[in-house]
This record gives structure tokens, sequence and C-alpha cells, in this order.
């Protein structure tokens, strides 16, 4: 069992030189930059050592690279902006967060989005999500239930140029029947049950990601998928390499 | 107060009625503040918090050590001035301290929440700093007269705590605070009319000074809730509107109406589900742990949902005649059974207000409560089981046990009977032969409590003389929550066939039934490795001590002595969760036991800075007794302070299940502990023995109580409560009435002897108090509440051991 921890030693290794390769003069915009990579560098670590649950040893490049892209710290309050790019959930204000950015690269990826896809998210939240499956070529249709932080994410969201995100304020129980069905569908606001609407306007084939806890702490990913034969499945993904036996390895 | 001289004879009486008050009020205000902080927050934090704040007890101690002879040149003025600062900052910082907005779920992100925290607990130590210092001062003032000081200050004690626990049920909390404070100010009319300085000018004065807190600008006092508590969020929803408020001991309860985005509260829903749900009220307790309240529909197809979740398994497998739901709540799993044409439901809530709520809205709710084939019972599930002689077709213990609200206040501890071994066998034995036990939690991954329960529910069949128990088990998931069956014949072919079939008509999965293959297992909520079932066969099979000893979580069975359900914490386990922690380990761990481990940490080493910091900067030297030196009377005051708080809070625990509703035990036990303690002390001032005698009856009385309670409340369960108060009077008077000598008894002789040393007993004892709270929890959890009483009795005999031995020469005298 020696070489993981290796393996991670030179992840580890990896993460210092880079930090330590020369910079030119830096900018506040350079400096964020600087930040996002390092931010993606640390997500592939998480990912690398969770490979075992999620079944692979890498996200998709494509997810990465947007993650490399998007502007974090514009979605975030300015007092949180210091920690924009910190492997960490943030408040927003109004009881909500904007999800840890592991987390975000791990549900974008089982979303399996495409260029061209229809993707519904339920919960705007800061937009930061919507976002990023723009970037991914996805047409994106978001709905928030709070009111401010509606306003707030469809102004942004605009305002950085991201018009192929539709907004939307109200309930998002019943979907966005006009634009239905969808190749994926993202759930960030907290629900008791997956509501029936939305799985009819999830595409045969199509896969519905949920993260479960609470705002600080995602303690699994629930995913729903539809066969083309209307079957139901989900599949319950811990984010976290472990293992509930000792010695079961 | 310039004016107020020192009455320098030691002849006049001690000011015993204010003494009463202020510990009255310092009561009143440490379970005051439980319920703020369960309100505000969540009940573990209102611990770690309100254990370290009574460290303020502690650092009075201390601080009389520097300055009790400049404070006791003017005793009067010193007590008033600590009642008026413990009477204002018992208001102002608890509502400044809501102004921190600490979140402890964000400390594991970032740190400046760790100073919020740490400006948290000054601020809530303040108050009982100052409440301490004239407990403390008086005792020092008046040492020949320390008995009578510590009886007042043991029944005020008690009196506190039944007083909030009375307005409880008709002021909201945030009210009652203002009332506390405003008490508080006005206790110096009661110093100075027994100090013999009062005038009118100064009642005047005092009356004023009361009415600030009453006064305070509306927005000043309002509750800073969390925003992630669920009626937070839930506000944050255009539409929502509370409709009503309650308040009572066992929690807040706030209904909420939503006719623009309806409440759609259906926890487990299957993903076939393709109906839409009843209009719902949210009943949230304490701004959490949402229930709802359905419109009873006039065509029951409406309620179709409740069809659709691992609950309803049960009356697929037959039609049952009577059914016991436990934990009614708002009545979803009353109108389930109405749903599946049950024609006689008996429900049992602990709660009465839940059920007022339900009943006012006849309309809405049908009544649900008072139709002819339902029977409620207002009272706690083990002690409505214990004294039922009926059987029942299904025994429902819901996945939302609205039990949970018992573990507010007082009873923030998280004892659950309801899931130990000896729950099980009792509800087993009041099952017909063909009956159904059916218990639902939450599914969490890694497995947990569907795994505790399964091994207990294998342990209590096997104890019940099974020899097959995997005949008489079925157990179903779906993503979000999972049903466990138990049987008291074996499943029928014709019944398993129907389970199959109930779990693939809603895309459930079989955990468990008899016969199953692991192909099965793992077909609709896929998870990496059928972890459910892989761990039930692991429990059926010979090898299941391995399996729990090796699983990574704490899932031993828990019983009446264990009642710790919810604990699933192995230390063995915290390492790797913690270097997990940017995945999200950290989600797995169970923080509560870490709490209270954390919360021990801080109090031995609060303890520690505050009972050294005098030794160290006092020189120890000077001390000037050949019987009591410093070393002594730490340890004789730490081994009582410990040894009384133990076997209170055992006893507390034990008496639960005796005396039913939770709080109502917390309260009788407390009471009859302080009062009778009071009466020891008081009995203890006149006559001078060595700590050896009551130790001794202790010892004694303590074995007795230990051996014979569970067989005296076997004979004696059946009595009416009033009665069972009674009992437990008798049981733990005596006991208690010893207790409450081995404090005045050598406080006094340490008075006479060396009385700079007092504030310093008084500082041990004070951290040794909040040491034990914490301390006999966390025995409790891994040795049981047995070990916990006798822990105590050995405290008691170290206490006896360290008293001077050249004081049992006056034995007798």
């Amino acid at each position: 069992m020696l070489h993981p921890f290796i393996k991670k030693i030179f992840h580890f290794s990896c993460i210092c030189l880079c930090l330590l390769l020369p910079g030119s003069n830096t900018t506040a915009s350079d400096q964020f930059a600087e930040q996002r990579r390092a931010m993606v560098r640390v997500i592939e670590t998480d990912v690398y050592l969770t490979s075992f649950y999620i079944n692979k040893e890498k996200l998709d490049p494509r997810v990465m690279a947007v993650m490399g892209k998007v502007e974090r710290h514009k979605f975030v309050p300015s007092s949180q902006e210091a920690w924009a790019y910190a492997n960490q959930p943030l408040p927003i204000g109004h009881g909500q967060t904007i999800s840890q950015p592991y987390i975000v690269a791990l549900m974008t990826d089982l979303a399996m989005v495409d260029p061209g896809d229809k993707v519904l998210e339920i919960g705007t939240g800061s937009g930061y999500q919507a976002a990023i499956l723009a970037e991914m070529g996805a047409e994106v249709f978001t709905i928030e239930i709070v009111e401010p932080l509606a306003e707030k994410a469809a102004e942004r969201l605009t305002g950085l140029g991201y018009n192929m995100v539709k907004t939307r304020t109200g309930d998002g129980y019943y979907g966005w029947k006009e634009e239905a069905p969808f190749d994926a569908i993202v759930v960030t606001a907290a629900a008791s049950h997956v509501p029936p609407p939305l799985i009819r306007q999830l595409k045969p084939g199509g896969v519905m990601v949920i993260p479960v806890g609470s705002r600080f702490m995602v303690q699994q990913l629930v995913l729903v998928e539809k066969d083309n034969a209307g079957k139901i499945t989900t599949r319950q993904i811990l984010p976290v390499r472990f293992v509930p036996l000792t010695g079961d390895h | 107060m310039a004016s107020m001289t020192p009455d320098s004879s030691q002849e006049v009486s001690p000011p015993r009625f204010t003494i009463l008050l202020v510990s009255a009020m310092a009561l009143s205000y440490e379970i005051l503040l439980m319920r703020l902080f369960s309100i505000v927050q969540y009940h573990h934090f209102a611990y770690m918090v309100i254990s370290l704040a009574l460290l303020g007890y502690g650092a009075s101690g201390s601080f009389l050590t520097f300055f009790r002879q400049r404070l006791l040149q003017n005793f009067a003025a010193s007590l008033i001035t600590g009642i008026i600062f413990f009477g204002l900052t018992a208001v102002v910082c608890f509502f400044a301290g809501q102004h921190l907005f600490f979140n402890p779920e964000e400390m594991l992100w970032d740190k400046r929440h760790w100073l919020k925290l740490f400006v948290l607990y000054i601020l809530l130590a303040l108050p009982f700093f100052f409440a301490a210092n004239c407990i403390a001062l008086t005792f020092s003032r008046y040492k020949m007269k320390i008995s009578a000081i510590y009886a007042a200050d043991l029944f005020g004690a008690g009196l506190g705590s039944m007083i909030v626990i009375g307005l409880l049920y008709f002021v909201f909390p945030q009210n009652i605070l203002l009332i506390v404070g405003s008490i508080i100010l006005l206790i110096p009319v009661v110093a100075l009319f027994e100090l013999r300085l009062l005038s009118w000018k100064r009642v005047f004065l005092f009356a004023a000074l009361a009415a600030i807190p009453l006064l305070l600008p509306s927005g000043w006092k309002e509750l800073i809730i969390s925003p992630y508590k669920g009626l937070s969020q839930q506000m944050q929803i255009q539409g929502s509107r509370i409709i009503e408020e309650k308040s009572s001991p066992l929690g807040i309860l706030t209904v909420v109406e939503n006719k623009k985005v309806p409440f759609r509260y259906a926890p487990g829903l299957s993903l076939a589900a393709e109906s839409e749900l009843p209009e719902q009220l949210g009943v949230f307790t304490d701004g959490d742990g949402l229930s709802v309240i359905t419109r009873f529909p006039e065509n029951k197809d409406k309620l179709s949902h409740l069809d659709m979740v691992t609950s309803a398994l049960p009356y697929h497998l037959r039609q049952l005649q009577n059914v016991l739901v436990l934990g009614a709540g708002a009545g979803s799993d009353m109108l389930q059974a109405i749903n599946a044409g049950t024609l006689d439901i008996t429900a049992v809530e602990l709660n009465p207000q839940v059920v007022d709520l339900v009943r006012k809205r006849a309309g809405f709710s049908g009544g649900l409560y008072d139709l002819d084939n339902v029977r409620v019972y207002i009272d706690d599930a083990r002690s409505f089981v214990a004294g039922s002689t009926k059987t029942f077709d299904l025994i429902q213990v819901p996945v939302l046990d609205s039990f949970s609200g018992a573990t507010a206040g007082l009873y923030a501890l998280n004892e659950n009977y309801l899931y130990t071994k000896e729950a099980l066998q009792e509800y087993i034995k009041h099952l017909t032969p063909d009956g159904f036990l059916c218990l639902s939690r939450w599914i969490r991954l890694p497995p947990r409590d569907t795994l505790k329960l399964f091994t207990t529910a294998v342990e209590t069949l096997k104890g019940n003389g099974i020899k097959e128990p995997e005949n008489h088990l079925v157990m179903v998931r779906s993503w979000q929550t999972g049903t466990l069956l138990i049987k008291k014949t074996a499943f029928t072919k014709a019944e398993i066939v129907a389970v199959k079939e109930f779990c693939s008509k809603r895309f459930f999965d079989p955990v468990f039934y008899p016969g199953m293959q692991e192909q099965e297992a793992n077909r609709y909520n896929i998870i990496f490795e059928p972890y459910f079932y892989q761990g039930v066969v692991n429990l059926l099979g010979e090898n299941s001590g391995s399996f729990i000893k090796r699983y990574k979580f704490n899932i031993t069975p828990p019983t009446d002595d264990k009642p710790y359900f919810a604990n699933f914490f192995k230390w063995q386990t915290l390492p790797e969760l913690l270097r997990l922690k940017g995945q999200g380990g950290i989600a797995l761990l169970d923080s509560g036991y870490l709490i209270l481990v954390i919360t021990l940490a801080q109090a031995i080493i609060a303890s520690l800075i505050i009972i050294l910091l005098p030794v160290l900067l006092k020189s120890a030297g000077r001390v000037q007794s050949v019987n009591w030196t410093r070393s002594r009377v730490a340890l004789y005051f730490f081994s009582i302070g410990l040894g009384f708080l133990f076997l209170e809070i055992a006893f507390m625990q034990k008496y639960i299940l005796y005396l039913g509703h939770p709080l109502f035990a917390a309260a009788a036990v407390l009471a009859i502990f302080l009062v009778f303690a009071g009466m020891g002390s008081q009995y203890a001032q006149k006559r001078k023995f060595h700590a050896i005698w009551p130790v001794m009856i202790i010892l004694c009385l303590g074995l007795i109580e230990l051996a014979a309670s569970g067989l005296l409340f076997n004979i004696l369960g059946d009595l009416i409560r009033p009665m069972k108060v009674l009992v437990a009077v008798f049981m733990l008077g005596p006991l208690a009435f010893c207790m409450g000598m081995p404090f005045p008894l050598a406080l006094t002789e340490i008075g006479s002897e060396v009385s700079e040393l007092v504030p310093w007993a008084w500082a041990v004892n004070g951290c040794a108090s909040v040491i034990a709270a914490v301390l006999a929890t966390l025995l409790a959890v891994h040795f049981g509440f047995s070990t916990v009483v006798l822990s105590s009795l050995v405290l008691y005999g170290i206490a006896a051991v360290t008293f001077p031995a050249g004081q049992k020469e006056q034995v007798g005298t």
C-alpha cells in the first residue's frame, strides 16, 4: 500500500513546484488566474484520491478546463473574494452557499454535458454552476426561488456575458415545461424528494445530479438515471475514498 | 454605595434569601441559554458553550483569591454590585453574542469562526462569573454559617429549574430572558432588606433599573436564528407566512403556511410516484425538523403518496386490524394507516402541543386525532408500551421520530430509549402472533443507522430464544430511507413475494429477506458495492462480533444502560476522516461525540488554568493549617464536585424510563436532589462530624439503588405518575440528603481554620461540576450509567479518606 502514498507525495511536490514557478509582475486578475490554476490542481489531486468511488482517475478534461476558466471570484460576495479559490464552500447570503469547487467539478462531470445539450438547473444561487455548464457549451435554464438571489445572479450572468443562460425566479418543482425535455438536470436546492415533474422532463438516457447533505457539507451525490425504457435508477456516490470495513481495500 | 457600611457582627444572619434568588436565577439562566441556543443554533453546540460558560463559577473563585479582602471591606456594596452586573450581563451578553453570527459548520473552513467562538465563551461566562462572586463572597463573609448559605444555594437552584420549566409553557424564551434580567436587577432590594440597609429611595432606584431589560427597543431583543436552519430557509421562499407559534420546554413549534409555493414534504418518496401531494402546513420544532399537517382529502387517492414510501411495506403484507404509531407527530403515519384501511389506530405523542395544533385545525386536518377509530395518548413511547396490555398487528416507529423534540432543553445529551435492545423486546412482546414491528431510519452512506438497527434486532430475537432470526427479518431501502420489519413468527412465502413486488413497483431495493441472493440487492439504488446486504449478512453470520469490531462506525446494539443509538463514532476512524477533509470526509464524522470530547478537553484546560493560576501567582506556602492544605482542599472538593453531579446525572437518565416524560424526569430528579441536599446541608450545620459518616451512607444507598432500582421499576411500573414521583422521592431523597453534607462540613472547617482557602475550594468545586457534566455522558457512552454511579461512589470514598483525620476525634460530639 505504499504506492498511493508515494503518488500523493509526488502530486504534492508538483503543486509546490508549480507554486514556486516564477511569475510575471502580478495584477489582481493575474493573481486570481494563478489562484484558479492552483485550485484546479487541488481538484485534480482530490479526484485522483477519490478515483476508487467515482470509477475514474481523472475528470473530463473539458470540465477541468472550464474550472480553470470561470472567474469564481466574481460569483462570491466581495467580503469572501480572498477565499474564492480555496477548495471550500462559501456563504453568499440568504442562507445559501456557493459549493466547494471540488463538488462543482464532480457534479459537472457526472452530468456528462456535451455542447448543445439542454441543461436545467434548480437553485441558481450565485450563478457559478450555471456559468460552468454554459462554458461547457450547454444551453442552460436555471430557476431560483429566493428572489434577491435570483435577481443578482441574473444580473451577474448577463454582466459576465453568459447570454446563453436563461434565468427565472420562482418554484423549481415543475421544472421548465416549455423547454423540456433536458439532457441533464442539476438540482442544488434542498428538497425532501425528487419532484416527479423533473423526472418527466428528463430525456431518456439523461441524468439528474443531486447533492445530499447540509449547506456546508455534501454527504453524497445522487445520480438519477432514466433509461430508454423509462426505468429509473439512482446511483449514490460518496465523494470520498472511504471503505467502511478495516482491512477491506 | 459608599453609605453601605458592612455590619461587622458575625452574629447577623447571612442574606439567605438573596443567595437563594441569585442561585435560582443563575440556574434559570443556564437552562434558558440551553433553550435559546437550541433555537438559534443546534443543541450540541449549546451544550459546548454553556458548559464552558459555567466556568465563570470557577473563575470567580480565582478572582476572589486576589480581591477577597478588598471586596469584604464593603461586603454589602460588593454583593449588590455583583448582582447588578449579573443582571445586566445576563441580558446584554446573550443579545450581543448573537451579532457575532457564529456558525459552527463554517469552523471547518474558516478560522475566523474560532475567534468568534472564543469571544462567545467570554461573553457567556460573564453572567455566571458575577453570580458566583455573590455566592462565594457570602461564604467568605459568613464563615460560620456556610451550611445555611449552601442550603439556600441548593434550594435556589432547585427552585430555578422549576420556575424556568414552568415559564417555558407560557412565555417565549427570549422574553423569559428579559424577565430573568429584571428579576435579577430586583434582587438587590431583597439583599438590602436582609442586610438592614433598605430605604425607599433605594427601592425606587432598583425598580427603575429592573425596568431596563423590559424597555429595550424591540429590534435589540429579537432572536437571530441561523440562516441555515430549516425555518430560516423556508421563510426565504415567497409566500411563506408564520400562522402560529407555541412555546414549551420541549421546544418552540412554528406553523408555516405557503399558498404560493406549497409545501411538498414527502421524504423517501419513490421515484415512481406520479401524483401531486395534497396541501400541507409546515410545523418546525426549534426552527428545524420539519413535519407537516396534511389536508384531509375527500378522496383517499390524494393520500397515495403515503403508499409510495418504504414504511408502507407492512400494509402490503396483509390486512392489518390495529396499528400503534409511536411518535405520531403531525399525523403523517396515521394518515398512512387510514389510507391502508386500518380499523383501529392508537397514536402516542410526547408533545401535547403538536397534537393541539392538529386538533385546532380540524377543518384542515380532518380532526385526525378525534376520529372514531383513533385513540391518542400523550406519553413517552417506552412508558406507554410498558404500561399497555394490548397487542397490535403493527407497531410503527416512523422515520422522523417526533420524539426528537425531547432532545431539546435539559435533555440535550442525546439518549434515545426508542431503539435499545430492551425497547425492541418490549415492542415485540406487544405484537399479535403475526404482527410486525416496523422501524424506519434515514439512509446514510456508508450504512450506519440501518445496520445498527438490524444488529439490535438480531440480538433481541436471539435473546428471545429464536434460533434463526434471519427468518423473522425483512429490510428494504430507497435512496433516502430504510425500513426494517421484525416479525414474531417467521415470514411466509406469500409475504416474501409481496415484499419483492412492493419493492420493484416503487424502485426500492430489498436489503434483506429470508432466502435473498446478493444479486437482488443493488438494482435500483445502486451503490459502489452492496454494502447494506453484505452488512446484514455479516451481522447474521457467526462472525458478527468481528464484523462489528472491524466496521469503521460504531454499530454495537444500544441498551437501556447505554442508550446512544445515534453515536456511530469510532476513534480509529478519526484520522482517516480528518485526512479526507478536503473531499468532504468530515461529513462522515458524527460530530456529536467529538463535540463532547472537545468540550471535555476545553473544560479541563480552562479548569486547570483557573485552579492553578492562584496557586502559581499567590505563594502556596503561606497557608497556615495543619489539617487543610491546598492540595487536600483541591482533592476533596474535586472529588465531591464530580461525585455529586455523576450521581445526579446518572439517576436523571435512569429515571427517564420510569417517570416517562424525559423533561418531567429531569425536573423531578433535579428538584429531589437539590432540595434534599439542601436539607442535608442544613442538618449538617449544627453538627460537627467526619465526612466519612455521610459518605458511608451514600455508598450503601448508591449500591442499593443500583441493584434494586430495575427490579423496583418493574414491580411499581403501573403506578400513576404522582405515585411514581413519590417512589422517586423515597428512593433518591435519603441519598441526596447525605450528599448535601460533605461540602458544608469541609467548608465550615476551612472557613474557621484557613478562610483564605474558601474561594479556592469554591473554584475547584465549580470546575469539577463543569467537567462532571461532560465526563458523565462520556462515561455513559462507553461504559453505561451503572459505571457512572460506581465511579461516583469511588469518588465519594476518596473524599472521605481525604477529609483530615484530626476531625475524626470529634465524631459524635
